[in-house]
């Protein structure tokens, strides 16, 4: 079983993955509001997945993945945002991401992409 | 602002509600209004745009209506902290497909909520706005475009 932290300024969000989540796979073992709490509970939990929106308060995702990334290189970022355009995609995936899923989503298209993440 | 500018915002709305339960929104005629009187009910989800456009764009509704959008997606907590999380995310999928079709030029904020009076929004004044009316169920809501470009 893979561990996941959530990261999004959204309750709504979280919780949504929250209980979309497949539990014979993951095991949510932190929530974060921005990418400034994520970091410290990146360190304390040490997920192998992190579920991660963009535009939140604080520290955005673009700059909390790259420090993610510096922290462990081989976690596996799932960007979820509803900034869909190709040229925030592409700056997500050089900064370390491994997928992008689009907002809003399904549990299906959720579950797809955490699990073609975690297939690589 | 052309057809197509605000079909892009109109589409965005109709992205979210087609992942709720009941996806038979529907989207009313357009209409420019003054500034001095902004619509808005009772909470809203306001982003500031700026780069080749400069200014907001907000979704407002009333309670009622986001009560039930929340539990049509599967959300069963309804407290307000959960509504101006609702409204934040409708208006960032609204601005978030307008970047994905204006490109990434067209820089959005963090979305900010408010709740309460129509007051309580200040536009500027020398502008008017686009109101995009939604109907849902058997409520109203709106989009309102503020931007120049």
């Amino acid at each position: 079983m893979l561990s996941l932290m959530i990261v999004d300024d959204s309750n709504i969000i979280r919780r949504k993955i929250e209980r979309c989540n497949d539990s014979d796979k993951f095991n949510v073992v932190a929530s974060a509001c921005n990418g400034a709490e994520a970091l410290d509970l990146f360190v304390k939990a040490c997920p192998q997945v992190v579920t991660m929106d963009l535009t939140m308060p604080e520290m955005d995702g673009i700059a909390c993945i790259q420090q993610l990334v510096a922290i462990d290189p081989n976690v596996r970022i799932l960007v979820i945002s509803a900034l869909s355009d190709k040229a925030t995609g592409i700056e997500a995936l050089k900064k370390g991401a491994r997928g992008f899923l689009c907002k809003p989503f399904t549990e299906e298209q959720l579950i797809e992409a955490l699990t073609e993440l975690t297939e690589d | 602002m052309s057809e197509q500018t605000l079909q892009v915002f109109i589409d965005g709305v109709v992205r979210f509600f087609e992942h709720t339960n009941d996806k038979n929104v529907k989207v009313g005629t357009p209409y420019l209004v003054e500034n001095e009187t902004p619509a808005a009910y009772d909470v809203t989800g306001i982003i500031g745009i700026s780069g080749p456009y400069r200014g907001c764009v907000y979704f407002t509704a009333p309670r009622i209506l986001l009560k039930h959008l929340l539990l049509s997606i599967g959300e069963t907590e309804t407290t307000n902290e959960y509504l101006f999380d609702l409204v934040g995310e409708v208006a960032n999928t609204i601005s978030g497909n307008a970047r994905s079709a204006f490109g990434h030029e067209f820089m959005i904020s963090v979305p900010a909520m408010i709740e309460g009076a129509p007051d309580h929004i200040h536009l500027p004044k020398n502008m008017r706005s686009y109101v995009i009316p939604i109907y849902w169920k058997a409520y109203h809501a709106a989009v309102v475009i503020c931007l120049e470009c």
